[in-house]
């Protein structure tokens, strides 16, 4: 790879990860595990691949706008940004980083694969004595809880 | 922009028909948006006619690959008539009370969730990506509707007799989840679909199990239903369909 491919690569997987889910901007789309690839094809034009989360999340056509947004904004025009659906996207693929920031806007992270559904610890004060208030929340991906201990409400991320 | 003619190969109508079913019990479930019983609900509803809307959206997008027309998913939910639609009837009656509404969609996602469970597996590729994300989205539902059955079931003699009634007129629709006609028996040999024999006993013991807690008595084996998968419908359909596709209808073409 010449430098200069080099550069519009980095330049291209720069711009993919400052792109921010639009219903919870604490976290970039890099870290839900919604990017696949990002890579220069063979006409020399950046390809990204992302991997869209719940079936139906209204999001996914403005976050790929968004990447497209991103990818023209740092002067790399003509790029292609794919939905790939296989392998499925789960929430196992959200990054240590991820999980970290959805905890600090007040949301539960999803169990891992294997790890049991409860207890869900409270991200506000991390004790364990919480409740689930309702199983479908104010977007696809979450459910409402409440903790026991601090009185606070939250959100839980769904397991998928 | 007209009615479009959809050139039907078995795999294409295998795939519609999926589509159709998720689409249509989208928007009777969308119909609930803002008249639930209650705020919770109202969100819960609206959340699986949302899954269910992204299921139909990526299957509409897979039968246009297949057909290979350039056409857009809209052109399936927007510009077809009721006989060229290929839900299971259980998808199309109007939404009822809310006890009619739970005992839907419990049968259905009983019936579903180890559907996508097995089209995991499916030789279409496209087909069993979206079957690995659905299997965990009907998990949710069949979770949800369960407990609901239970709770309704189980609670006051007016609740008790709105879910058995409601059970009573949902069981006969049941049948066409086993129908296997020749595209179905053609798509099951090519491993595209699951047998649906194979996910009977899976149904019936979730069914059976979730009745039971309920103290709802199993129905009886009555005549079923049938005629969803070959474009013959309820009357309910079409009417479904006037408010569904209204808009582009009276403005062809219309986008925002």
């Amino acid at each position: 790879m010449t430098n200069d491919a080099l550069e519009r690569l980095e330049r291209a997987i720069e711009a993919v990860s400052s792109v921010v889910d639009p219903e919870i901007p604490a976290v970039s789309i890099a870290d839900l595990g919604m990017v696949r690839t990002v890579r220069l094809a063979a006409d020399g034009a950046v390809e990204v691949d992302l991997t869209p989360t719940y079936s139906g999340c209204p999001a996914t056509d403005l976050i790929k706008q968004q990447v497209e947004a991103a990818l023209a904004a740092a002067g790399l025009s003509g790029s292609r940004v794919n939905l790939v659906l296989s392998p499925a996207w789960t929430t196992d693929w959200i990054t240590e980083e991820g999980r970290a920031a959805l905890r600090r806007c007040g949301i539960a992270p999803p169990p891992r694969r294997g790890e049991a559904e409860t207890p869900v610890a409270c991200p506000h004060c991390g004790s364990e004595d919480t409740e689930e208030l309702a199983p479908f929340g104010s977007t696809p991906c979450k459910a409402l809880w409440r903790c026991r201990s601090c009185r606070e409400p939250f959100h839980r991320f769904k397991c998928l | 922009m007209t009615t479009i003619r959809v050139e039907e190969t078995p795999h294409l109508t295998a795939i519609l028909r999926l589509a159709d079913t998720a689409l249509v019990l989208s928007h009777r479930l969308s119909e609930w948006c803002g008249h639930a019983p209650m705020l919770e609900e109202d969100l819960a509803l609206a959340n699986i006619a949302l899954d269910l809307l992204g299921q139909a959206r990526l299957l509409y997008q897979h039968a246009a690959e297949l057909e290979g027309k350039g056409r857009t998913e809209d052109d399936y939910a927007y510009l077809r008539d009721a006989p060229q639609f290929r839900n299971y009837l259980i998808a199309e009656l109007p939404r009822g009370d809310f006890a009619f509404t739970i005992v839907r969609q419990t049968l259905f996602s009983a019936y579903f969730h180890p559907f996508w469970r097995r089209a995991a597996n499916s030789t279409d590729r496209t087909l069993a990506a979206v079957a690995a994300k659905a299997e965990k989205e009907l998990a949710y539902h069949l979770r949800h509707a369960g407990a609901w059955l239970v709770r309704l079931g189980d609670g006051t003699e007016e609740s008790h007799r709105r879910t058995r009634e409601a059970l009573d007129a949902l069981w006969p629709y049941t049948g066409e989840f086993f129908e296997v006609d020749a595209v179905s028996r053609a798509m099951i040999e090519a491993g595209v679909l699951p047998d649906p024999e194979a996910l009977r006993p899976n149904f019936e013991e979730t069914v059976d199990r979730l009745l039971r807690e309920a103290g709802l008595p199993r129905p009886p084996a009555v005549w079923m239903q049938s005629g969803g998968l070959r474009g013959v419908h309820t009357e309910h359909l079409g009417h479904m369909l006037a408010v569904m596709q209204h808009l582009q209808r009276a403005y062809p073409g219309a986008r925002w």
